[in-house]
Parts: C-alpha cells; sequence; structure tokens
C-alpha cells in the first residue's frame, strides 16, 4: 500500500445533503455557492465541504449540519449562504433563523440530536448517514468499515457466520421477513450437495410508490450493502453477486458503481481478498421499473434476460435459483445490517426488538426497521427505528403529528399490498408479526399517513390502480381479478356503488389470496381489505347515500359557501376557473353548483373557512 | 493500487480518523475557542486560527477542538483566544501573536500547563457548543 499525503485538517466540516430529495431541492447550487463565498473569505483551508448522502429529514432539506458540534440548518436557499458563511463559518455565531423549529414552538432547535425527529431513532442499518461521503471508501472505514470482514476472513468459519446471523434473528427487511441465517444455511446446503456454483443477490428493486428505504441506503453508504454481500457470499460459498437496482435510481446507480469500483482497487472485491482463500465479485443489473421484478422469482428471469415474471415456488430459489443455482436473495437494507451484527454480536442484536428468537427464528422481530414517512404528516423523511415501537410514537413523536393540525385518519404501510390501520391501532408494536395480523404487512417500509380529508375508498382505488398496472397478467386471479376489482371501485368513487359490491370485493379477495401465482396477486387486495374492515362506514355512504364524507371523490359533494362566515372578499370568486361564484363586495357569495367543477381552488383559498364540502 | 491486507486496512482507518473523527463528536482533549467578532479579525484572529490549524496538522494531533465564537467584550485586547483543557476551567488569552500562541498550543493545550504571562484570567462566558 503506498504512503498516502499527510491528511489536511480542517476545523469545520460542512456536511451537505446530497441525496436525491435535497438535490431536487437545488442542494447541488447550495455547495457552489458554499464553495465560491468559503473562497471568498479565504477559507478554504480551515473548511471541508462533505457531500453526504440523505439525512433522512427530507421535510426541511436542503440540509446542512454543521461539524463539530453537530448544528443542523434547514431549508436553505442560495441566497443565505453568503450570510451564513459570514456569520458562522468566518465570525463563529449561529444564526438562528436557519434553524429547526418544532410545529406551536418559538425556540429554535441548534442541535441536531436535540430534534425530536432525531433522537428517538436507533441507527444500525443507517449508522453512517450524514457522516460520511459515499464516494470515499476510506470515510467508510474510518467508521469501522470492512472490519467485520475482516473479522470474518481471518476468525469465522462459513458455518459459524450462518449461526451467528441465524442467532441474531435478523429477518428480511425487503417486506418477507423471511429469517435471513435460514436462507444463508439452506442456499449453502443446496450449493455443496450438488456441488455447483451459487450467487448471492441484493434486492434494490424498491418499486413501492412513496418508499425510498433502499435508494438512500444505496445513495449515503453503499459500502455497507457491499460489506453485508461479501461476508454472505463467504458464508453461503458463493463467487459472483449481483445487485439488482432501478434505472429509476439514477444517483444511487452512480454511487453504487464508484463504490464497487473502490473496493476493487483495494482488493475487497476480486481474487482472494484481504489474503484470504475468498473471491467475489459484484455486477450492477439495472432493472427496468416493474413492481414486479421486486418478486423474487421475476427478478431472477428479469436477471437472466427473460421477461420479468414469477413463477410458482414450491421450487425455492435458494435451491433453484438464478440459471437454476442456488441462490440468496437479500435486499439492500438485510445485507447493510450483516456487518454490524458481525462486528458487535448477535447477542447485542437481539437486545433491540421484540419477541424471542432463541430457539425460533420466526420467534420475533429483532434489530431496526427502516421506513420513509410520508402523506400528511408534519415530519416526511426516512427513519430508522427499533422494532415493537408504536405506530403513535412514530407518527406523532418522530413525525411530529399531523399536518395542518388535522385529525389523524389512517396509516398505510406495507407499500401497495399493504393495508390501512385505523386510530384505534396507533398502539399496535410495529414488528412483522402484529403488522400481519392487523391485516397490513411490514413490506419494505412504506409508511403513508392520511387525515381526515383522506377517502379510504380514494386511497384502495389508487392502490388497486396501481397493482393493476403493474400485475405482469401470468395468473389470471392477479390479473382479470384486480380489473374487475379497480371497476366496482371506480364505480362507488362515481356514486354507482349498489348493494351487493362489498361482498363481491370480499369475494374477489378471498379468490386471489387463493390463487394467485406470486405474492403480488396474494397480498393486492389488502388494501381493499383492510379500508372494508377498519372503515366499513365509508363505503356505506359511498354506496348508498351517494356521499364522500373526506369530501375527495368530486361526483359525490357538493360545494358551499356559509353565509354567515364569507365576508364577501372577492378571491374565491376572483380565482375560479369555472366562473361560478358570484356575489358583490362584503356581500355574501354563492357557489353556481352547474358550473362549479370541484377544483377545490376556492376552498384552499378562504382564509374564512367559509367555503364547506357537504 | 496493491491488494490491502488486513493490517493496511486498520492503517488506512487510522490515517483517516485524522480527518472524519471531528465529525463524530468524541472525546476531545481540549477545546480551543478562537474569538473571531470584527474587532477580532481586526485584530488579526485570522492568523491565530491559521497558526492553530498549522500546529495541529504539524504535530498530528486529533483529538484537539478548534472553534471559533463571536467577539468576547473586551475588544481593546484582541485577538483572544479561550483554551479549554478537559476536566480544567477555561482560560482567556489576550494581546496574542502568531508566536505566543504557539507557546500557548504546546505549554497549555499539549502539556496541560496554563502560559500565565498572556493569560488574562480564567472563565469563560458562554458558548454555543
Amino acid at each position: 500500500m503506498p504512503e498516502k499525503a499527510k491528511e489536511k485538517t480542517y476545523r469545520l466540516h460542512l456536511m451537505v445533503c446530497a441525496g436525491t430529495s435535497c438535490v431536487s431541492n437545488h442542494s447541488n447550487e447550495i455547495k457552489t455557492a458554499l464553495v465560491k463565498e468559503i473562497k471568498k473569505h479565504n477559507l478554504e483551508n480551515e473548511i471541508m465541504i462533505v457531500p453526504t448522502g440523505c439525512n433522512g429529514f427530507c421535510a426541511k432539506g436542503p440540509i446542512l449540519v454543521v461539524q463539530p458540534g453537530n448544528v443542523f440548518y434547514q431549508q436553505l436557499a442560495v441566497k443565505d449562504i453568503p450570510y451564513l458563511v459570514e456569520e458562522h463559518f468566518l465570525k463563529g455565531r449561529l444564526v438562528k433563523k436557519f434553524m429547526y423549529t418544532p410545529p406551536k414552538e418559538k425556540t429554535p432547535i441548534p442541535i441536531l440530536n436535540d430534534i425530536p425527529f432525531f433522537n428517538q431513532q436507533v441507527l444500525i442499518a443507517l449508522r453512517n448517514r450524514g457522516l460520511i461521503d459515499p464516494e470515499k471508501i476510506d470515510d467508510y472505514i474510518a467508521r469501522g468499515g470492512y472490519t467485520a470482514l475482516a473479522k470474518v476472513l481471518t476468525s469465522m468459519t462459513p458455518v459459524e457466520v450462518i449461526k451467528e446471523i441465524t442467532a441474531s434473528g435478523l429477518r428480511g427487511r425487503g417486506g418477507g421477513g423471511f429469517p435471513a441465517g435460514v436462507k444463508w444455511e439452506t442456499c449453502r446446503h443446496a450449493g455443496e450437495e450438488r456441488g455447483e456454483e451459487r450467487y448471492v443477490i441484493c434486492n434494490a428493486d424498491e418499486g413501492d410508490p412513496g418508499a425510498f428505504m433502499d435508494r438512500s441506503i444505496v445513495e449515503s453508504d453503499p459500502h455497507s450493502v457491499i460489506e453485508g454481500m461479501i461476508i454472505g457470499a463467504y458464508a453461503i460459498g458463493a463467487h459472483q453477486g449481483y445487485v439488482y437496482i432501478r434505472k429509476e435510481y439514477p444517483l444511487a446507480c452512480e454511487k453504487l458503481n464508484i463504490a464497487i469500483g473502490q473496493a476493487r482497487q483495494y482488493g475487497l472485491l476480486g481474487e482472494n481478498i484481504l489474503e484470504s482463500n475468498h473471491s467475489f465479485d459484484i455486477e450492477i443489473h439495472r432493472g427496468a421499473g416493474a413492481f414486479v421484478c421486486g418478486e423474487s422469482t421475476a427478478l431472477m428471469a428479469s436477471l437472466e434476460g427473460k421477461a420479468g415474471v414469477p413463477r410458482a415456488k414450491y421450487i425455492h430459489t435458494v435451491e433453484y435459483g438464478l440459471w437454476n443455482r442456488p441462490s440468496c436473495l437479500n435486499n439492500v437494507e438485510t445485507w447493510a445490517n450483516v456487518p454490524v451484527i458481525i462486528n458487535k454480536g448477535a447477542k447485542w442484536f437481539t437486545s433491540i426488538g421484540t419477541g424471542d428468537v432463541t430457539d425460533n427464528p420466526w420467534g420475533g422481530s429483532k434489530g431496526t426497521k427502516v421506513f420513509s414517512l410520508t402523506g400528511k404528516i408534519n415530519n416526511t423523511g426516512l427513519i430508522e427505528v427499533p422494532m415493537g415501537i408504536t405506530l403513535r410514537e412514530i407518527i406523532y413523536n418522530i413525525g411530529g403529528g399531523i399536518e395542518g393540525g388535522k385529525k389523524f385518519k389512517c396509516v398505510q404501510t406495507g407499500g401497495p399490498s399493504g393495508g390501512f390501520l385505523p386510530e384505534r391501532l396507533l398502539d399496535l408494536p410495529v414488528d412483522f408479526d402484529s403488522l400481519t395480523d392487523a391485516g397490513s404487512m411490514m413490506g419494505s417500509g412504506g409508511m403513508i399517513v392520511g387525515d381526515e380529508e383522506t377517502c379510504m375508498v380514494d386511497m384502495a382505488k389508487y392502490f388497486i390502480s396501481f397493482l393493476q398496472e403493474e400485475s405482469c397478467g401470468k395468473c389470471i386471479p392477479c390479473r382479470e381479478g384486480l380489473r374487475c376489482m379497480l371497476a366496482i371501485l371506480e364505480r362507488i368513487t362515481k356514486g354507482n356503488g349498489k348493494e351487493g359490491d362489498i361482498e363481491a370485493l370480499n369475494d374477489l379477495s378471498k379468490l386471489m389470496i387463493q390463487s394467485s401465482l406470486c405474492a403480488l396477486g396474494q397480498s393486492a387486495p389488502n388494501p381493499v381489505l383492510t379500508s372494508i374492515k377498519y372503515f366499513p362506514e365509508e363505503y356505506d355512504r359511498h354506496i348508498f347515500d351517494k356521499k364522500c364524507p373526506a369530501g375527495v371523490c368530486t361526483a359525490l359533494y357538493e360545494m358551499d359557501i356559509v353565509p354567515e362566515l364569507c365576508p364577501g372578499c372577492m378571491v374565491c370568486a376572483r380565482n375560479c376557473p369555472a366562473g361560478a361564484i358570484r356575489g358583490e363586495k362584503q356581500k355574501p357569495h354563492v357557489i353556481d353548483k352547474s358550473k362549479c367543477i370541484k377544483c377545490d381552488v376556492c376552498y384552499s383559498l378562504c382564509k374564512f373557512n367559509a367555503i364547506k364540502k357537504s | 493500487m496493491a491488494k490491502l491486507k488486513v493490517e493496511d486496512l486498520e492503517k488506512i482507518r487510522e490515517q483517516a480518523r485524522k480527518t472524519t473523527s471531528i465529525r463524530e463528536g468524541g472525546e476531545f482533549r481540549a477545546k480551543v475557542n478562537v474569538h473571531m467578532g470584527t474587532c477580532g479579525i481586526a485584530a488579526g484572529a485570522r492568523n491565530i486560527m491559521k497558526a492553530l490549524l498549522k500546529e495541529i496538522e504539524e504535530k498530528g494531533v486529533h483529538d484537539i477542538l478548534l472553534t471559533n465564537s463571536g467577539c468576547a467584550g473586551l475588544c481593546s485586547q484582541e485577538p483572544m483566544v479561550t483554551v479549554e483543557v478537559a476536566g480544567q476551567a477555561p482560560v482567556k488569552y489576550v494581546n496574542l501573536t502568531e508566536k505566543k500562541i504557539q507557546k500557548i498550543f504546546e505549554k497549555h493545550v499539549l502539556g496541560g500547563k496554563i502560559v500565565k504571562e498572556y493569560a488574562l484570567g480564567i472563565g469563560s462566558e458562554k458558548t454555543d457548543y
């Protein structure tokens, strides 16, 4: 190893979030402005700018964290930078106006660790978020990266590695919750028995709407996934790995490519890794963005260059997977957990989470789970929480409650084929089994919150419409079942629902669950079933009263102006695109219902709450 | 680049940590705070800061927290620095030059002995960190 030049010392490190969300909020321009201002003040030898992966608090992007001190600045604009550089970085005065202030409070919180969004999280998969430059392998190594690999290669046999992972109770983070250790063992065994080459695969084909956990891990810490895969390959006896990542994630692909290149340069991928007998390399395969390719057999078919459709799974992929060889598929987050378990031990890992996995790997949910928190919630973003935390703690403590002080209605977990959970289940612990028992599922970690203005029938329709488009069409129950379901839901939301629709939906669901080929069709009815189970009155109002209580289904409500509340400010009349509002100045206005197109412009503009949906 | 051995990995880690450990808010043996108000900068605080960075780099010590803060209120005696060795009371130094700060860095920051002839007194105003 050649000697490196002496490391330069900087007194300040500016950790600029360069995750997809912040980049779309112009964080690259912020970075350019910082470089310019720092140069202007001749501070370039004192201050280092570090582009990091997703910080997590996406609602407040673009984000800048100043180290040392962990000072958190949010929602920065290019015009703010000259002031910030002069005040804080040159003169040492923290700038309060760029800090985070919790809703309903007045005092800003300067330090990241004191912000409720952050201080209740437990970071394992996201351990390096915001602390490293994902394009520098040395940054990852500085944080203890690749020490687990060294430990495994120098002091553990493959069987010992598998035992450790099994004992940790690590279950598949892609949604299935299958114990990783059991999978690895079966795969190793199948390969040894037949004397065949085996493969490890990383599933980065995150297709759920509103979910961005895997993307963020790959973007912010690609080496954690690579290290996990090398360890997995050693345990299973594989020499080739694949990362199946969707093409819609250009930034994640770029970071992963750079990381793989660096790992190869250091000899951490390739022949005889760290002078051991273990040789392994990784290839990236870009998926074309089909939701069904997240399913293991469809993913492997796509990897082989065939059409991405699933097959029946009575033959497991761990035995006959990619090119009919034993293949071990785990998702991004699962792989990212592996190095930490090796370093800190299974015993430590099992101290976090629920249940008991000593004798039964299905006996509990251990460790943490990453969720992307979205919907009608104040603190949208990426979070990692210990298993067993309640939905209420996530939504109110970390998520900061419902946007605009509105009332909570539902939380949807598990992606499009997960389910809706009502307010009375908010104290449900978040783990694999509790969520499944309630009719939803952990899924890969999407969490969408709905408020009083969310229509359950409309939400169910949205997810069924998504799934219907993404169904591969190979098996009839899924292909036709989803079409029938969508037709019924569309009819209901247009005011043409009829007696027997609920029963038809329930029957269709049962049929699809029992007879669909893969998990897509088997779990697709979840949004319909849970919305019927927990919100039956909303279906009844739509079908029998022809009303949408949330005011979402346009055919089922009317706009009205409450005369007592309307001061006649004319704002609604001036902005109505249909010219449906009439009235004189300082006198209550009236909506002409025959002209109203229900665009909600007046509803969102009225400052006096005078416009009602009925 | 040649392939790594297990020992190399450890070497890279130690080397890289010299730059990155400052991000993790670990244990620092001393905190050096340069007062960088307009008055401080006019009196030469920028050069004091540069001299300190040079010292840290040359001595290869990475557990020293170098920070800056605004005017301490005693503008006539700038440039000023507050040195706080872990577990000891903070000490303010006034009317500094690059030479003086070098001595303070060696004797007080690294050696733990207060350089009395440059010191104003013991104690500190409240700082942000």
